[in-house]
């Protein structure tokens, strides 16, 4: 399901005054922009640890730059990047990424599409080569579509139909927000995967896969001149095309708590709350960004938050508790809370107590403790993270491609540092309020009658 | 899905990464692995990392739930409490402990082994504390009667969690009919019955028994030296019982009455998983099988049941095979997943794949790509600390050679056409596999 973007992930914190200089190294530290004339940027940093780097493309379009009828398109249109150019058809990427030793594997999510490939330090040509092939020259076979759509179907009950948090996450998603594409889910509603054809494709492909659309960021052992030779060599002679900015499509302000129910085979009750709540893009004050980042950790970061603390132990009425904040997303975006009751507690109680830690936000200042724990989290998440150049090279490029500047890493340190408990104090006002907020059941249905089967999806023939 | 990437193309196991990470290739260098006995009988694996001012910490016993007995979850159970309560702390302390020096405590329990870690920063202010807790959690806890409650509900809680994945229910019921009898096929979590049952005393009897310096092993990956990983080697177990080793885990007898089971549930798709018991770590087999099985299906794209299943038919997100050798004999298993009325299609494939790579084994040139892949990607293999303390805790649990990266080159590049076949015929009888499927049967099946 969702992945939780909490302070931890952000990047440089506070106490560097307390600390040796191996910690004052900045996360922006031996790292180089090169633009190119058609506008690929390449972003590269240098990790001397170990002999390996990674490469990863990124490219600027996701399920919020989606409209109904072909959600789930770039998606798609990523698991069809490896069927195939003139030069490299259906099956030569992968066994030219393994005949080098590389992993590869792409990811798809609401604001971008990347790709990437770990290599031994001295294969970057290779990624380099394949992706500047594949950026124009993909061939989109039928044939090879027919097969991949129901693949990407598979993965759709996979992950959704078959898991019935999920399926509430993704209803309560849809009903979170009514004016925005981030209602859509990433993979796609099924009814337009079954009606999405190779045409769509073709179209979404020439729109978005262009070298203006696109960063390039490599982490690694590896010389950032020559990085960018190679690059040039490359990417540079693509050239640009015009890539139409999309609409905001800004979300309507909401005007009233709204509450849905999902009737699941499911075993454990579970329920997921969300208030809507500004993004670095588009928040007035970015202070408030800052401020429900630590607000997240205070309830859940780590297991000596509050969740912790007060409702899986303490009142022991939640199992599992916890929240989720993405500062960083083109649109605005949801604060979450979900939660499954412990054994013989209902949701309403669950409900009860989680309501009772927002009250409690909004009317008693956080401890300089609970502040100062945070923190350090942030300060040692920071180093943890070099562990990894592939997590050095996401941080970045997911950055760039929702729009912010990759230079902004440096600057989490200081903004989670000022961030004061009245700052808590007033984003729990302001926006954890009720009509802000969606809330959603799940409702579990025996799992012992088999439901009707899905018919089967009229792609197949 | 805001912050939901939803990764795409591959599906990739966490304890298949690191089946695979045993193995690796030594044309780059190794890093040197340290190994000695501490003041208590433990046996330590040290591995300097001074890159990055962090230190990585395993402590592993042989205490999964194969010690479990009739006791199911009591492993399990064990291990989550040890962090709820010791010497003076209570959890809520311990875990303020830990957090506010930036320090990531962490437990875990398989059927094998159980384990608790700690990685922090290197400087000492960062580590003494954090170490500190570190060692009161291992070696004082107090299991106190409201956490063994809460631990409790919260199992039964996981165990219901389980029955509505149908990822969860395959999986038990394939180790329940390959095991038997043995020790490995309950599920680590245990059962309702089992874990309802446990007492405060089986628990304390379990810590007693098994948390003792013989029995564990340690290894360290980061930013000190020698002397700072003999130190803090031995303060590690300095409060630990001596204890001794358990007895071997027993061999495994596959004799299974029947081949197939399959398990009605409301699913869209069904979860098909096939297998049977394999080999062991440390079988002089292995290579050959990881080598083969990388061909098979251990390698994603390219590999036999991936281009079979997914990329020529479309059938399936993810289908795979793997290895998961374990003290005794671990498990052998293909498997994937496909809407139901597609079920009888794709397990037709899945066992016509599997024959044939039975019946003629890996071509030259599969062969001689497989090399390429492993080889090329070694480098990749030991690139960052928290991929060597796997790496160093799995070697040293298991007691495979220290040079066992550097002797892998040799032997995976000696690997022939023949061993494969023969080694893959010697262990996987095609008509002795067992088939599991969890779904809903469609009309006519």
């Amino acid at each position: 399901m969702r992945t939780k973007q909490t302070l931890l992930s952000l990047g440089l914190a506070a106490l560097l005054a307390a600390m040796t200089p191996p910690l004052q190294a900045k996360p922006s530290d031996n790292t180089h922009e090169f633009i190119f004339d058609n506008g690929l940027k390449l972003i590269v940093k240098e990790d001397h640890r170990a002999p390996v780097l990674v490469s990863q493309i990124w490219y600027k379009v996701g399920s919020t730059y989606e409209y109904d009828g072909i959600t789930g398109i770039s998606h798609v249109l990523e698991h069809m990047m490896f069927k195939g150019t003139k030069k490299f058809p259906a099956g030569a990427f992968d066994r030219i990424v393994s005949d080098n030793g590389g992993r590869h594997n792409a990811f798809t999510s609401q604001d971008y599409t990347g790709y990437y490939q770990e290599f031994e330090k001295s294969r970057l040509a290779i990624s380099f080569e394949l992706e500047a092939d594949r950026m124009r020259n993909l061939l989109l076979p039928e044939d090879e579509f027919k097969k991949e759509i129901r693949v990407v179907m598979e993965e759709r009950q996979l992950r959704t139909e078959d898991n019935p948090q999920a399926l509430t996450y993704e209803q309560f998603n849809a009903a979170a927000f009514l004016s925005s594409p981030s209602r859509f889910p990433v993979v796609g509603w099924m009814n337009d995967l079954e009606n999405m054809t190779i045409n769509d494709l073709h179209a979404w492909y020439q729109q978005w896969y262009a070298p203006n659309n696109a960063t390039v960021v490599v982490v690694g052992d590896v010389d950032p001149n020559e990085v960018h030779a190679l690059a040039k060599k490359y990417f540079s002679p693509i050239k640009a095309s015009p890539v139409i900015a999309p609409k905001p499509r800004r979300e309507i302000k909401q005007s009233g708590m709204r509450t849905l129910v999902v009737k699941a085979p499911a075993e454990l009750p579970y329920f997921i709350m969300g208030y809507k709540v500004p993004s670095l893009l588009t928040a007035e004050d970015e202070s408030d960004v800052y401020a429900l980042a630590v607000l997240s950790a205070v309830l859940d970061g780590g297991n000596s938050s509050r969740f912790a603390k007060k409702l899986v132990r303490g009142s022991e009425v939640a199992a599992n508790a916890g929240t989720g904040y993405s500062m960083q997303a083109r649109s605005d975006t949801l604060f979450y809370i979900d939660g499954t009751p412990a054994q013989g507690k209902t949701i309403g109680a669950l409900r009860k107590v989680i309501d009772d830690e927002i009250e409690i936000l909004k009317t008693e200042l956080v401890s300089k403790k609970e502040l100062e724990r945070i923190k350090a989290q942030v300060v040692a998440s920071e180093v943890y993270q070099r562990d990894s150049v592939s997590s050095q090279a996401s941080t970045i490029g997911a950055l760039e491609s929702i729009g912010l500047d990759w230079r902004i890493i440096d600057e989490f340190v200081d903004k989670i540092t000022a961030v004061k408990a009245k700052d808590i104090q007033r984003v729990a006002k302001k926006y954890l309020i009720d009509d802000n907020l969606t809330i959603a059941e799940l409702d579990p249905q025996p799992l012992d009658h088999a439901r009707p089967r899905r018919p089967a999806a009229n792609i197949r023939h | 899905m805001t912050t939901l990437i939803t990764p795409v193309k591959k599906i990739v196991m966490v304890f298949i990464a690191v089946a695979l990470f045993s193995y690796a290739q030594l044309s780059h260098a190794t890093p040197e692995i340290q190994h000695w006995q501490n003041t208590h009988g433990s046996e330590v694996y040290f591995v300097a990392a001074p890159e990055l001012p962090m230190i990585d910490i395993r402590i592993t016993f042989d205490a999964g739930s194969a010690r479990d007995g009739d006791k199911h979850g009591l492993a399990l159970i064990t291990n989550g409490l040890l962090a709820e309560g010791a010497g003076t702390l209570d959890a809520d302390t311990i875990a303020e402990r830990f957090e506010e020096v930036g320090a990531k405590f962490g437990n875990s329990t398989n059927r094998d082994s159980a384990a608790l870690s700690l990685r922090s920063l290197s400087q000492t202010k960062w580590l003494k504390p954090a170490l500190d807790t570190f060692v009161t959690v291992l070696s004082r806890p107090t299991f106190p009667d409201i956490a063994l409650e809460r631990e409790r509900q919260r199992a039964l809680v996981a165990l219901r969690a389980q029955k509505q994945s149908p990822r969860a229910l395959v999986a038990n019921a394939l180790y329940e009919s390959l095991y038997g009898a043995h020790a490995y096929a309950a599920p680590t979590l245990g059962y309702e019955t089992s874990v309802s049952v446990l007492t405060r005393s089986d628990i304390e009897d379990f810590y007693q028994r098994y948390y003792v310096a013989s029995n564990a092993t340690i290894a360290i990956v980061g930013d000190l030296d020698r002397a700072g990983a003999e130190s803090l080697a031995n303060r590690l177990t300095a409060k630990l019982g001596k204890g001794e080793k358990p007895t071997a885990i027993e061999a495994v007898a596959y004799m299974p009455k029947q081949k197939r089971l399959h398990i009605e549930y409301p699913s869209t798709q069904t979860h098909i998983m096939v297998g049977m018991p394999s080999h062991a770590r440390g079988d002089e087999d292995h290579f050959a099988l990881f080598v083969g099985n990388h061909i098979l299906g251990g390698s994603g794209f390219g590999s036999r049941i991936t281009k079979a299943i997914r990329e020529d038919r479309g059938l399936a997100y993810s289908a795979y095979s793997y290895f998961a050798p374990l003290r005794a004999q671990g498990p052998f298993v293909v498997g994937l997943q496909t809407s139901n009325q597609q079920t009888t299609e794709a397990l037709q494939v899945l066992y016509d794949t599997v024959a044939a790579f039975l019946e003629e084994g890996p071509d030259d040139h599969e062969l001689a790509a497989a090399k390429r892949d492993i080889v090329n990607g070694f480098p990749l293999r030991i690139a960052s600390n928290s991929s060597l303390i796997d790496y160093v805790s799995l070697i040293g649990f298991y007691g495979l050679p220290l040079d066992y990266l550097d002797a892998f080159t040799n032997k995976v590049d000696n690997i022939s056409k023949q061993q494969i076949r023969d080694t893959f015929t010697k262990r996987i009888k095609l008509d002795q596999l067992f088939t599991v499927t969890v779904g809903q049967s469609v009309d006519g099946e």
